[in-house]
């Protein structure tokens, strides 16, 4: 099964619901993916022992001088604008290169190879309570993070694995698309805010595009108003648990406390959220 | 004209709440600045629910293109399945279709079609708007879901916010970045005479800040830090001037967790109107006089 979990608005608590989540299955041994490469969090709150690592790369172009003729046939079919010819000269920008591989294809000199780029990294091991933890991390300066998201989701670091928790980054453009595809079931976590509301809807948009079940978390449960609860209703997206506001909990977690550790009156609460997603997911094969 | 650009690495530390209390001490009489907005954060773009804009123009923002194929001209050859890296060619019942969500437009299948089968199709991606409002025309845009090109949209909110600075003769542009470090901030920073980073005295607002801290130093733009809900730990307040100090860079604000903050904005309203004389208008009014000593106090 795997499970995303995202957020149209940042710093809904994203983190906070999918490490519980973790730390309250743990004795299934989950796998933990933190796939928001640009900012990622969750090892603050999983401490694992990192011990398996590889880089990111993509497959740019380097021209032979040698065998290039200036004919700026690369130029021509690149659509990023990544290969650009100057009278002979050809020059490369690997910022933006996609990596497909075209220049290379339609070269008529075979001038073209590709060499590795680097993008960004991985990681994985293990947290002390047994969730196996991999993360991808954007090099500073690179601007594309699907492709390290898409290369953490290929990784299998522990071999293939039954229960997969996807934390996702902010946002609802290509790098959260990445992150919700082929996922059984998406949790949404919002706040009870004009902002929290306003991106939820685009969440939930891009939800049933994907035609991605999902349901919502409340966090900060009272800091705002009716309007999330009911949009929710009116939307017919169920609201699965509640976290009120509370001082207390958001000073444990700036202390890199996790909720559940924090607050242990949560993790049967966590358990039956983890229960009840899995029933709504084996009620909809059921109905498939 | 100068550029400031608000960003923080973490979603959620405050960076649209304290762009909109700015472009509000902007607007104050005493010593005010005139401005212009722009909402980079275009994948959940917030401003214009406190700024009340009106007299809004959409204009449609084309980004991107997806390949498709022409079943009439398709001869099954399958050599687009074969060059196509984004797995974006399926073979289905009806032949090979694309999958237009993991297409990148990249055109190989394009070009290695034999039969002339495929073309590229232009995709509205999502639209960009001005708008007026009481604090000085707004540039906000809305990536549709799903759609790349988040940084070619910011670029283009970013061109049109400056022409319109630039030909209303417009102290300075404000914009409200993005979070993370990826493509949309780095079009959001380019071009910025200042980065004002929003960070939160949490481990993650610190793990953060240092990522984006070190972005926006890779593009050479100069950084000062607001410590919002400064209260939430003093230990990562602590973390936070000290690293500051280290890197020398200015803590031009540190603002307490007020309460007036959210309700504030339940209301649609920023804390600077709501509640003036509040704990966090205070120290929001000592950031701007900062802020604009640094940016603009050599014109003056």
């Amino acid at each position: 099964m795997i499970l995303t979990i995202a957020s149209g608005k940042g710093g809904t608590g994203k983190t906070t619901i999918a490490t519980s989540l973790a730390l309250a299955i743990a004795d299934e041994s989950p796998l933990y993916l933190d796939c928001d490469v640009e900012a990622p969090n969750a090892h603050i709150f999983l401490k694992p022992t990192f011990d398996q690592s590889r880089a990111v790369t993509l497959p740019i172009p380097v021209v032979d001088g040698g065998r290039c003729d200036g004919c700026g046939r690369c130029a021509e079919v690149c659509q990023y604008h990544a290969i650009v010819v100057i009278g002979a000269k050809v020059l490369v920008f690997p910022e933006l290169c996609h990596g497909c591989g075209s220049c290379t294809l339609q070269c008529p000199h075979t001038a073209i190879e590709e060499v590795p780029y680097r993008l960004g990294m991985l990681e994985a091991g293990l947290s002390k309570e047994g969730i196996r933890f991999a993360r991808g991390i954007l090099d500073i300066g690179q601007p594309m993070a699907v492709p390290i998201i898409r290369a953490l989701q290929r990784w299998h670091p522990f071999g293939e694995m039954e229960t997969i928790i996807r934390d996702a980054p902010p946002g609802v453009s290509c790098p959260v698309v990445e992150t919700m595809s082929g996922a059984d079931f998406v949790l949404l976590v919002t706040e009870p805010t004009p902002f929290g509301l306003h991106d939820l809807r685009l969440a939930v948009q891009l939800t049933s595009e994907l035609g991605v079940p999902a349901g919502v978390v409340v966090n900060r449960d009272g800091i705002g108003d009716q309007r999330v609860d009911e949009y929710c209703q009116s939307a017919d997206i169920p609201i699965l648990i509640r976290i009120p506001f509370d001082d207390r909990i958001g000073r444990a977690l700036a202390c890199g406390k996790n909720l559940v550790e924090a607050f242990p009156e949560y993790l049967p609460r966590f358990r039956d959220l983890y229960t009840d997603i899995c029933d709504r997911i084996i009620e909809r094969e059921a109905v498939r | 004209m100068k550029q400031l650009v608000v960003l923080s690495g973490k979603g959620g530390t405050g960076k649209t709440s304290i762009a909109a209390a700015l472009s509000h001490l902007a607007n104050d009489n005493g010593g005010g600045k005139s401005i212009v907005l722009a909402d980079a954060d275009v994948d959940a773009a917030n401003l214009e629910l406190i700024l009340s804009p009106r007299d809004t123009k959409v204009e449609e923002f084309w980004g991107g293109q997806i390949a498709e194929i022409d079943q009439r001209l398709c001869a099954q050859c399958g050599e687009c399945l074969l060059v196509c890296r984004f797995e974006a060619i399926r073979e289905t019942k009806e032949g090979y279709a694309v999958d237009p969500i993991s297409c990148e437009g990249c055109a190989a299948c394009y070009y290695v079609c034999p039969s002339d089968a495929i073309s590229l199709k232009e995709q509205i991606a999502g639209t960009w708007s001005r708008s007026d409002s009481p604090l000085g025309p707004l540039f906000h845009a809305a990536l549709r879901p799903a759609q790349e090109n988040s940084g070619k949209l910011v670029a283009l909110l970013k061109q049109h916010a400056r022409l319109r600075a630039l030909d209303d003769d417009r102290d300075l542009l404000i914009v409200d970045g993005p979070p993370g470090i990826g493509c949309p901030v780095i079009s959001a920073v380019s071009g910025a005479d200042m980065a004002l980073i929003v960070v939160e005295p949490s481990k993650a607002g610190v793990h953060d800040m240092h990522r984006i801290m070190e972005t926006t130093d890779h593009f050479g733009v100069a950084s000062v830090v607001c410590i919002n809900k400064t209260d939430l730990s003093i230990e990562g307040s602590e973390e936070i001037e000290a690293y500051c100090r280290y890197k020398e860079i200015q803590i031009v604000g540190a603002i307490p967790f007020d309460s007036e903050i959210p309700r504030a904005m339940a209301q649609g309203q920023s804390v600077i109107t709501f509640r003036p004389d509040g704990p966090a208008s205070r120290a929001i009014r000592k950031m701007w006089r900062r802020i604009v000593d640094l940016l603009c106090g050599s014109d003056e």
